[in-house]
């Protein structure tokens, strides 16, 4: 039921590399090394290729993710992953959803939507097991010469230096060392590059265990999200139900504190627990068992010299809320670009040590979220326990109390309100995006026909501007497109969303955070701007 | 007379429901209850309206035994 076996899905072997230097026993030089070809790892590789700049990632395995682990992929990282131009085959495969559904013992409390606004290129979720979005990313970056994929090969050994790393990587035919100007940790929450450094990784660790069954069925439960409080199928405090692709759903039981997650794995023992769940005669499959205890902890900064952590090597968070991967995605998201200006000598080195403080804030943020929904879940003592049932209880007759009701909060991309990188508004604004949030797609049409706003943005510094007269010139190293003008808003979603008025101008980073924004068009306080968002002042 | 607020009333819920779950950090259970009780009493008389006090009162008792 566990390692390398689906009964739905067939595992790709990837063969192992064996690079020059192992024979030759000299040092390779690369300006990147991505350690862990998950998600986030292969993300970084497609974002810095998108620069022009090459990266080897480095595997210890031979394969894809082992069991569907992550598989909510929110809007957010769906509309990076088309920047990537990776979105197709996912969107293709996944489980479109926005709806959930709350429960309290055997009584329906609330219903939710979470992208109740038309007009969105992407869903607000799509449902994909890991190794569906690691195998389309992998497809993608085998036909990208700037990304060389190195299977089996596994660090060992990281020496760091003010200007570089000296990484001892392991292959089935021996060793051999590659210096690279910076290496990206990517390797996991167990992350070994992590420990090699010697770095600690604090925070809580949750006593809860919970049982993930990924089962085939056919139901025609709808696709939305399902969550128990007190099931009256199951002894436990909560169980929630999902569905993926290939008619997997995943089911995951929570089983307290006192559990031996041996025997909580074994078919005989899981297979009674959905037999109750679902019926005695409903006809499944397991397809695959995990069972888990999380933690709420990070690493207090994720840059040490040439070596930067992104995902879950950095920071860790329970799973209600799908807050690990899609986090992971956005932390890629917001490092590549710096770490692409300033190796193309665009940017000063301190450009990227504003990862930090940009991605240890959203982790912060992260962290909080989900540390209260397992609070919630996990209602410990007289206290806790009567605050979450006097939530549950009155959230039947009172919609007040189903916003205490906490059962995740979905994952939603961090306005990076404290950034140094932002300008901060001087002009009036009663909506729209603030600087450090980002930006919102709408529909739009341009000469070449009907699009999506974000299709013209991202992987540099754009201006939009809402048409006023003549098109002002812009500073050098900026675009600009202009609403009324080569695009046009042709559902009115550009003004409302962005609080558009003519002359309103929004700087916009290349990973589609507002830097700056204005109701006017002043070529000089936009390169003031985009100065700023490169930590050039 | 003015009608129990049902709907959402308090601007980011998971923040109060967090500083009330830190009010009983450290608390036995019968202190627990104790600061419980002078909560209830502080609001009540935040709120003052007799009416929405009996409301929220039969509201809270509703359902249970």
């Amino acid at each position: 039921m566990t390692g390398n076996f689906s009964i739905h899905y067939e595992y790709p072997v990837y063969d192992a590399v064996v690079p020059d230097a192992v024979t030759k026993g000299t040092v390779e030089e690369q300006p990147i090394v991505i350690v862990g070809a998950g998600p986030v790892g292969l993300a970084a590789a497609h974002d810095l290729a998108q620069h022009g700049i090459p990266s080897v990632v480095l595997d210890d395995d031979n394969t894809v993710s082992t069991g569907s682990r992550a598989i909510c992929w929110a809007k957010r990282t769906l509309e990076i992953f088309d920047r990537l131009g990776v979105a197709a085959p996912m969107m293709d495969k996944g489980i479109t959803w926005q709806k959930g559904r709350v429960f309290a013992r055997d009584k329906e409390i609330y219903e939710f939507d979470l992208l109740p606004e038309p007009d969105h290129q992407f869903p607000a979720f799509i449902n994909l097991q890991q190794y569906y979005v690691e195998q389309a990313l992998v497809d993608a970056a085998i036909e990208d010469e700037l990304i060389e994929l190195r299977w089996q090969n596994k660090v060992v050994g990281v020496e760091t230096r003010d200007d570089g790393a000296l990484v001892t990587v392991e292959t089935p035919d021996g060793a051999y060392r590659v210096d690279a100007r910076y290496v990206i940790a990517c390797d996991g929450a167990r992350s070994p590059v992590r420990k090699m450094l010697g770095l600690d990784f604090v925070g809580r660790v949750f006593e809860d265990r919970f049982l993930i069954a990924d089962v085939h069925m056919k139901a025609d439960f709808p696709t939305e999200r399902w969550f128990w409080f007190l099931p009256p199928f199951h002894q436990g405090p909560s169980t929630l139900l999902h569905k993926q692709a290939d008619d997997i759903w995943r089911i995951d039981f929570q089983l307290g504190p006192d559990v031996d997650p041996d025997e909580e794995a074994k078919p005989e023992n899981v297979i009674p627990r959905l037999k109750a769940m679902l019926g005695e005669d409903k006809e499944f499959d397991l397809d695959w068992v995990s069972v888990y205890r999380f933690q709420a902890r990070r690493l207090e900064k994720f840059i040490h010299g040439p070596v930067i952590f992104a995902g879950d090597s950095a920071h860790q968070v329970s799973p209600f809320g799908a807050r690990g991967g899609n986090s992971g995605i956005q932390d890629t998201d917001n490092l590549i670009w710096k770490l692409a200006y300033v190796l193309n000598g665009k940017a000063p080195a301190s450009l990227i040590d504003t990862y930090d403080d940009e991605r240890v804030f959203a982790a912060i943020e992260n962290l909080k979220i989900t540390s209260r929904t397992t609070d919630f879940m996990s209602a410990k003592g007289a206290v806790q326990t009567a605050f979450r049932d006097a939530a549950l209880t009155l959230a039947e007759r009172h919609p007040f109390a189903r916003r205490f009701v906490n059962a995740g909060r979905l994952s939603t991309p961090t306005w990076l309100a404290e950034s140094p990188l932002n300008t901060p508004d001087e002009d009036a604004f009663a909506a729209g995006i603030p600087p450090g949030a980002v930006v919102q797609d709408a529909p739009i049409r341009t000469a070449s026909g009907e699009g999506w706003l974000l299709n013209h943005v991202g992987g540099r510094f754009v201006v939009i501007h809402a048409a006023e007269g003549q098109a002002p010139p812009v500073p050098d190293g900026i675009e600009i497109i202009t609403i009324g003008g080569d695009i046009e808003d042709s559902s009115g979603r550009v003004a409302e969303r962005y609080d558009m008025q003519p002359g309103t101008t929004y700087l916009v980073r290349p990973d589609e955070h507002v830097a700056a924004r204005w109701r006017s068009f002043d070529p000089r306080k936009i390169a003031a701007a985009r100065s700023r968002a490169l930590a050039e002042s | 007379m003015p009608k129990l607020t049902t709907e959402l009333n308090v601007e980011a819920p998971d923040d109060i429901y967090e500083m009330i779950m830190r009010m009983h950090d450290g608390l036995d259970e019968s202190q627990s209850r104790l600061v419980n009780a002078r909560l209830i009493l502080l609001l009540v008389n935040q709120v003052g309206d007799r009416g929405i006090i009996e409301a929220a009162v039969a509201e809270a008792r509703a359902g249970i035994a």
